[in-house]
């Protein structure tokens, strides 16, 4: 048995013929015995940790553990994975222990992003889960000497053909889940699937809604200490002076850090470290630069700006030609991802060890920051994921991780917890970019589309740490990293011009790409990325373009689409809404109506909603809103209701409400009053959502596919209700006003 | 020293007068179930019950709080044996990340108590100081309702949602 001290790199066995592999070591095999290059790669991200033992651990005792390297951000996949799991192995629900995202536990399986969890982790778990089985079946014909196929699993047992019953802990011995993935598994019937399809409860609710420790804002280590950080009143800022004496009298302060721009204090107690801080933030003097853009002027500006630019697609069909043509240009402000509690992180050094618990979307690549932003090795540093407050994407979670390790390493030993304020999270998280779009047209004879013209100007939308210079404590230590150079993210996912391209099939098509380097201001990953604009943007336009031919929306959309799964959403969400050809909403109502696949790879959904608009104040109210969604195969049909009920409410708040508001130097939108949001008063009468399920196909991200239609539904029940169509989001009840008074 | 009541116990609190109180529940007395959401009045997710009325605890400071009760999530039940206000949000799974809900949860006990059968529109206003990021008030509103409606018949069925669904 070797122990040796770093920390990831360790492989324990203990006693009792129970396996005990931590995933890295498996990794490290994995590598070391890689698979010739012609052989087929198992699914989802097997393909990276290919080892069963980085997934299911079986101990003696019949303790089974799942590893999952994707994180529980509330979207309830630690509830589905186990379904996954328990349905595979053959084992009740409930005797699976689930262990999420950390470096010394678990796979790397990146950022818990875009909708993928369920391809990368739910498949790779489905597949480990159907292996271990037919591997525990294995032993028990082994020990009997009798052909596998008289065996069947039943609760947790290998079942012999005399009744005579293998538990899967006296079962699994020594390395027998040591070993590398099939590329191919034995799955169940869908048709005999006792667990998955199943509204199994979310396994972290209870705790929830009792007062459980249930995120990391609820740890409390022993003489852990709490931090706060001043961070500069605006971008670029350069602390000039800072007279630290009397913040460091002050009751309870233990320690005022000073690094470059970064500036902390820590305290005993959590509001003795919230006076520090307002007197820190007091003393300090800052010199700033006015930098941002005109925020009236935006679309302008972006356009303006230097761009990399792609013709993402082409399609040319001379035969096609078009007589009425129309344009639009559709804009959408920086977005915040607003989360209701502040980013917050743990942090304690030991030995030279680090250890941050965070509620980081991804800990492998936070923890390479980390690293390098402390100059430290990689290994020396475990980052462990604890839920967060809700974080729809890219929020303060990573520069909150990196300001705990930067302040904890100040006091060695002591686990210092940081918490960001109400106004360092709206002022500081890097946004949801802003985006332009111009669209361009042209019907021909029939009312068809024959030529389709889609541009996209927008920055990155993914500014994730990978290295130090991602993270604002990295950025303002004295000896900075700077900030990476940024990329866009390549196709079919895409970034800014994720759904830029449509899909539905035009004789003629061409679609662009202005990728934007500069970034005035601070922008990376918000949920669902460029394709809820560009989404917003194609189906609002198809509605015009429907208009303009004289068509029913749906009827139009469908003409131009083939996709059959494309074609049920629609058809299902029409139905279940009661869509008639040539309906007229009751007064100072509207219908509208979206559909995307998000990506065009991953879940379908389309939205029929109906929003009423009071005249004189210009106030919109989404009144109903019925969604039809394909995600494949259903794990939990009503965790997938929940993430669409929720993209549909939330995508309704960005869209008639939301902008972050800044002037020449700072961010001006820095809590709910400055950056209102949705309020129960304007929540719908109704929401519906209607499950296509698709046995035995693959998993389709779902938890951003409502985003991009429900923004463009909405915007087409106002122009239905209205006459008037509306292009600059948010579609603010002043913007309706003045277009009905125009 | 200060005496403060919460749950139906009483705490000597040696905390400076002015500490909201959201800190003395978190810290002090290590309840996890009020939350700091904006430290501001804004959004609701620190909410708890004084004397009956649902109170902005990250707003409230200790020294308002000589000879009050205070109830938190943690004082009204538990995961083995909850209230009809935590049935009532896990049977209709009323959570997304449910960083709000303690909050939501609280202010709508408080409803409750002094309005059993509240309408839509009036679980809807009295909700209305409340933020949830997730989009989940829909289940929000069945949640109430259904609390009430188990306050209301007192059902000893299974606790634990599941069959129910």
């Amino acid at each position: 048995m070797n122990v040796p001290v770093i920390l990831d790199r360790r492989r324990v066995l203990a006693g009792g013929g129970a396996l005990i592999v931590s995933f890295a070591m498996s990794d490290a095999l994995a590598q070391d015995q890689a698979a010739p290059a012609t052989a087929p790669k198992p699914p989802g991200s097997l393909a990276t940790s290919s080892y069963l033992d980085s997934w299911i651990r079986i101990d003696a005792d019949g303790t089974i553990t799942l590893f999952t390297g994707k994180a529980e951000l509330g979207q309830g996949l630690k509830t589905a994975f186990q379904q996954i799991a328990a349905e595979e192995l053959d084992v009740p629900f409930a005797s699976l222990k689930v262990v999420t995202a950390d470096t010394r536990r678990t796979a790397n399986e990146g950022y818990t992003s875009g909708s993928n969890s369920m391809k990368d982790s739910g498949t790779a778990i489905q597949n480990v889960a159907a292996q271990v089985r037919e591997l525990l079946v294995g032993e028990a014909a082994r020990r009997l000497s009798l052909p596998v196929e008289s065996f069947r699993t039943e609760n947790g047992a290998v079942i012999a053909p005399d009744g005579q019953r293998f538990g899967y802990g006296d079962l699994v011995a020594s390395d027998m889940l040591h070993v590398q993935a099939q590329a191919k598994s034995t799955l169940k019937d869908p048709a005999s699937y006792k667990v998955m399809g199943q509204p199994v409860p979310r396994v972290d609710i209870p705790a929830k809604v009792t007062g459980g420790a249930a995120y990391v804002q609820d740890m409390r280590l022993p003489g852990m200490v709490h931090a706060r950080v001043v961070r500069p009143p605006s971008y670029g800022a350069q602390l000039t002076e800072c007279d630290t004496a009397a913040v460091e009298k002050l009751p309870g302060v233990i320690k005022v850090i000073r690094n470059g721009n970064f500036l902390a204090v820590v305290a005993q107690k959590e509001f003795q470290s919230i006076k520090a801080m307002g007197a820190l933030s007091a003393a300090a003097k800052w010199q700033e630069t006015p930098g941002l853009p005109k925020q009236d002027d935006l679309p302008r500006v972006l356009a303006s700006l230097p761009s990399q630019d792609t013709t993402i697609f082409e399609r040319n069909d001379p035969s096609a030609v078009g007589q009425r043509t129309l344009e639009a240009t559709y804009t959408r402000p920086y977005q915040a991802h607003g989360s209701i509690g502040p980013s917050c992180a743990v942090a304690q050094l030991v030995n030279d060890a680090m250890t941050v618990w965070t509620h980081t979307q991804g800990v492998y690549p936070d923890r390479q920051g980390i690293a390098e932003m402390l100059r430290v090795p990689v290994a020396s540093v475990r980052l462990i994921h604890v839920e967060g407050s809700g974080c729809y994407g890219h929020n303060g979670a990573d520069d909150a991780a990196a300001d705990a390790a930067l302040i904890a390493r100040e006091l060695s030993g002591v686990p210092v917890r940081v918490q960001w304020t109400r106004e360092q999270e709206h002022g500081w998280e890097p946004f949801g970019p802003a985006m332009v779009t111009k669209l361009k047209a042209s019907l021909d004879g029939n009312g068809a589309i024959s030529a389709w013209n889609f541009e996209v100007w927008t920055n990155t939308h993914s500014m994730r740490p990978g290295g130090a210079g991602s993270m604002l404590a990295a950025q303002h230590m004295a000896q900075p990293f700077a900030v990476p150079a940024p990329k866009p993210i390549p196709l079919p996912e895409g970034g800014g011009d994720r759904n830029a391209i449509p899909i539905y099939k035009f004789p003629n098509a061409h679609v662009v790409h202005h990728f934007i380097p500069a970034m005035p201001v601070r922008v990376s990953a918000m949920r669902a990325l460029g394709a809820y604009h560009n989404v917003f943007s194609i189906e609002s336009f198809m509605d015009e373009l429907a208009g303009l031919a004289g068509a029913d929306a749906i009827e139009f959309r469908l003409r131009h689409l083939d996709d059959p799964r494309g074609r049920d959403v629609i058809e299902k969400a029409a139905q279940a809404f009661g869509w008639q050809k040539g309906q007229k909403a009751a007064q100072d109502r509207g219908f509208g109506f979206a559909f995307a696949r998000y990506k065009n790879l991953a879940a379908y959904c389309a939205i029929a909603t109906e929003v009423e608009v009071n005249r004189e104040t210009g106030r919109p109210r989404l009144v109903r809103a019925v969604a039809a969604v394909d995600s494949g195969q259903v794990v939990n049909p009503d965790g997938l209701i929940n993430q669409i009920e929720g993209a549909i409410l939330q995508s309704m708040s960005w869209t008639l409400y939301e902008s972050v508001t800044f002037d020449d130097t700072r961010i001006t939108s820095i809590d709910w009053q400055t950056y209102p949001i949705l309020r129960f008063n304007s929540v719908p009468e109704k929401v519906e959502v209607h499950i296509i399920n698709r046995p035995g196909l693959p998993f389709l991200g779902s938890g951003e596919t409502g985003q991009g239609p429900a923004a463009a539904s909405i915007a087409n029940a106002i122009a239905n209700a209205t006459g008037k169509r509306l292009r600059d989001l948010p579609l603010t009840r002043k913007k309706i006003k003045d277009a009905i008074d125009a | 020293m200060m005496n403060l009541k919460v749950n139906g116990h009483d705490h000597q609190i040696d905390a400076e007068p002015d500490t909201p109180l959201l800190y003395v529940l978190r810290e002090d007395l290590k309840l996890n179930a009020a939350k700091f959401g904006c430290g501001l009045g804004q959004c609701g997710s620190c909410t708890v019950i004084v004397d009956g009325k649902a109170v902005l605890s990250c707003v409230t400071p200790l020294l308002l709080l000589e000879g009050k009760q205070v109830t938190t999530l943690e004082g009204l039940g538990t995961i083995s044996t909850p209230a009809p206000i935590q049935r009532a949000f896990m049977e209709e799974q009323a959570a997304q990340c449910g960083y709000c809900i303690a909050g939501m949860m609280m202010r709508a006990q408080a409803l409750l108590q002094k309005n059993p059968k509240p309408t839509d529109a009036q679980i809807r206003a009295e909700l209305e100081p409340h933020l949830c990021r997730c989009g989940t008030h829909m289940r929000i509103l069945r949640a109430v309702h259904r609390a009430a409606h188990l306050m209301d018949t007192a059902e000893l069925s299974p606790a634990i949602p599941g069959s129910a669904r």
